[in-house]
């Protein structure tokens, strides 16, 4: 890990941040940096503390220790809607829509900290050419979209704050990997055209590390490796815990999905 | 001529249970606390608008003491969430509860000590006239809480589908995670949503002044603005108005042709009824799970 202080292209660093559930600690001391423009992923089993971070991150938790700054400023103690005018926007697992408004209005109210009306009427076309599912479904109530079509109205949503920096919490979550590869090449599009830094966090770790330029792997709070995709990617525990593949399934080169599903 | 006078005080009645039942359905959908002091909250409105207009008090124009006292309520209601519901945060409805509740006594005795516990008459301009059409003699003050609240039904409905706080005032009810992650200051928009069902419940208490006297007790009333919700289905604003309506006509007319005493009860039973054939209310909006 490198060992420079903050650098102008440093969209978020966190340092030893610590959160807890009462008395549960669930992040212990975590440091990253967030590069602009890039897709950093953070891998994990479940119950690792992303979910955590990420809530830390956007403000619903606070820490009780550490630093989180977005762009050399702490933001660790702002409420969360101040955050969300900084730039950050957390795109919530499990899709977590407004489930009785329609999928316009679902979408309006991720515009709610903007005020420029003109601008949010471009940006909602803007969507509508990424998803255009979205579009035809517009004034279908949100809770009745399938689970894939929620997952790409939670993009679609959390895009309309106009976001320097996406937390999305895994975006693959009960998705085929038809459709996740779909929304995957989405994520990617959106980081490259509409130049969205994204922290990723997901447990499908292949799909990911795709995807990502940085990776880190988190366990049981901590960040036990971190490190570029590609280097992760072909590191043999990543290879062996995450993307669960053993050596000799490996050699008779079968897909391991099942094994996968297992630390799913 | 008799049964068409009968179903218009029953419907202004309804009016009144109606907008108090939205006032306790509005703070449940975005709170999810029951608000055991909207009935208390609706007599206070009445006594804080006699206040401003009532001769042996301020003696204001009228017109300008009712715009007065919805904005006081509001801040009230506001003010109530703000200094002290806020910092329960994350504590059970239990104790929210019980907190409200204790909040209808503290207004009752207070209500009883600035304006008495004597029934008290709200100095109205058009007390007293009738409208007349055809053969039918209506009392303008029914009449006008019948338009006043189909009025507020629709500026109610306009604002939660058209204006950017009533939007947000949904999507924090219907998901309060995710309106936080869309920067919706949800603690501000939960303050303001006490800040709106006190001003609701001004309304109500000064149309139900506006034909009778009332006292600190009436707010008591609230009990059946409660099953009222409850008709409703307790998460619909719709429903919250058609309960409160059912309650309203059922009470004259069961006292007028059923038994004795009945149509004190009828509205608890109409209550017992719904919760037995649709447990989530009329309007429910949740699927009924099968099994
Ligand atoms: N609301 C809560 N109250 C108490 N403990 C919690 C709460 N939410 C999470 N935890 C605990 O904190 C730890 C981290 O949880 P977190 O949700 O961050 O994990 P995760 O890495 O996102 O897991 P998953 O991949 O399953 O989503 C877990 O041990 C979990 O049990
Ligand atoms: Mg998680």
């Amino acid at each position: 890990m490198s060992t420079q202080t903050t650098t102008p292209d440093v969209v978020l660093q966190i340092d030893n941040l610590e959160s807890y559930y009462g008395p549960i600690m669930a992040i212990r001391g975590v440091s990253l940096k967030v590069h602009d423009g890039q897709i950093v992923t953070v891998l994990g089993a479940n119950g690792a503390g992303k979910t955590t971070l990420l809530k830390t991150i956007s403000g619903v938790m606070d820490p009780e220790k550490g630093t989180v700054s977005m762009e050399g400023t702490q933001i660790q103690s702002m409420e969360a809607d101040a955050i969300v005018r900084r730039g950050i926007v957390h795109v919530p697992e499990g899709r977590e829509i407004f489930p009785l408004m329609t999928v316009a209005e679902n979408i309006a109210m991720g515009a709610y900290t903007r005020k420029d009306r003109t601008a949010i009427a471009a940006d909602e076309e803007m969507v509508y050419a990424y998803f255009p599912i979205l579009k035809d479904r517009r004034t279908q109530r949100a809770g009745t979209m399938s689970g894939g079509q929620q997952q790409m109205l939670a993009i679609a949503r959390g895009l309309m704050s106009r976001p320097k920096l996406m937390l999305l919490d895994e975006p693959s979550l009960g998705l085929s990997p038809l459709l996740t590869q779909e929304i995957f090449e989405i994520i990617v599009r959106l980081n490259k055209e509409q130049k969205v830094t994204m922290m990723l966090v997901e447990q499908n770790a292949k799909v990911a590390l795709d995807a990502a330029d940085y990776g880190y792997v988190m366990e049981l709070g901590r960040i036990v490796m971190n490190d570029t995709a590609e280097v992760l990617a072909a590191s043999k525990d990543i290879q062996e815990f995450y993307l669960g593949v053993s050596q000799d399934e490996n050699q008779r080169g079968q897909r391991r999905w099942k094994q996968r599903k297992t630390w799913r | 001529m008799d049964f068409l006078q009968l179903i218009l005080s029953g419907l202004a009645n309804g009016c009144v249970y109606g907008l108090i039942a939205l006032g306790f359905v509005l703070i449940y959908k975005a709170t999810e606390a029951v608000n055991f002091a909207q009935g208390d909250f609706m007599m206070l409105g009445a006594f804080v608008c006699i206040g401003f207009t009532n001769h042996e008090y301020m003696g204001l124009n009228f017109w300008l003491a009712v715009p007065l006292s919805i904005l006081v309520m509001g801040a009230l209601g506001y003010l109530f969430n703000w200094g002290i519901l806020r910092h329960m945060f994350g504590q059970s409805q239990t104790s929210i509860v019980i907190l409200t509740i204790a909040m209808g006594f503290i207004i009752r005795f207070l209500a009883g000590a600035i304006w008495s516990h004597e029934p008290t008459s709200l100095e109205i301009p058009f007390a007293g006239q009738e409208v007349r059409s055809g053969g039918l003699v209506l009392g303008i003050d029914e009449v006008l809480i019948v338009v006043v609240t189909a009025f507020l039904t629709l500026a109610f409905f306009l604002f939660f589908s058209r204006t950017r706080i009533g939007l947000a005032m949904q999507a924090a009810s219907q998901n309060q995670l995710a309106a936080y992650y869309m920067g919706i200051p949800v603690r501000r928009v939960h303050s303001l949503v006490w800040g709106l069902s006190g001003m609701t419940a001004a309304v109500a208490g000064i149309l139900f002044a506006s034909k009778g006297a009332i006292d600190p007790s009436t707010g008591l009333l609230g009990i059946k603005a409660f099953a009222a919700a409850a008709i409703g289905g307790f998460g619909s604003l719709p429903g919250a108005l058609l309960g409160g309506l059912i309650i309203g006509l059922v009470e004259p007319l069961a006292s007028r042709y059923g038994p004795p005493g009945v149509s004190q009860i009828a509205p608890y039973a109409i209550l017992l009824l719904v919760l037995i054939f649709r447990p989530g209310g009329i309007f429910s909006q949740t699927q009924r799970k099968k099994v």
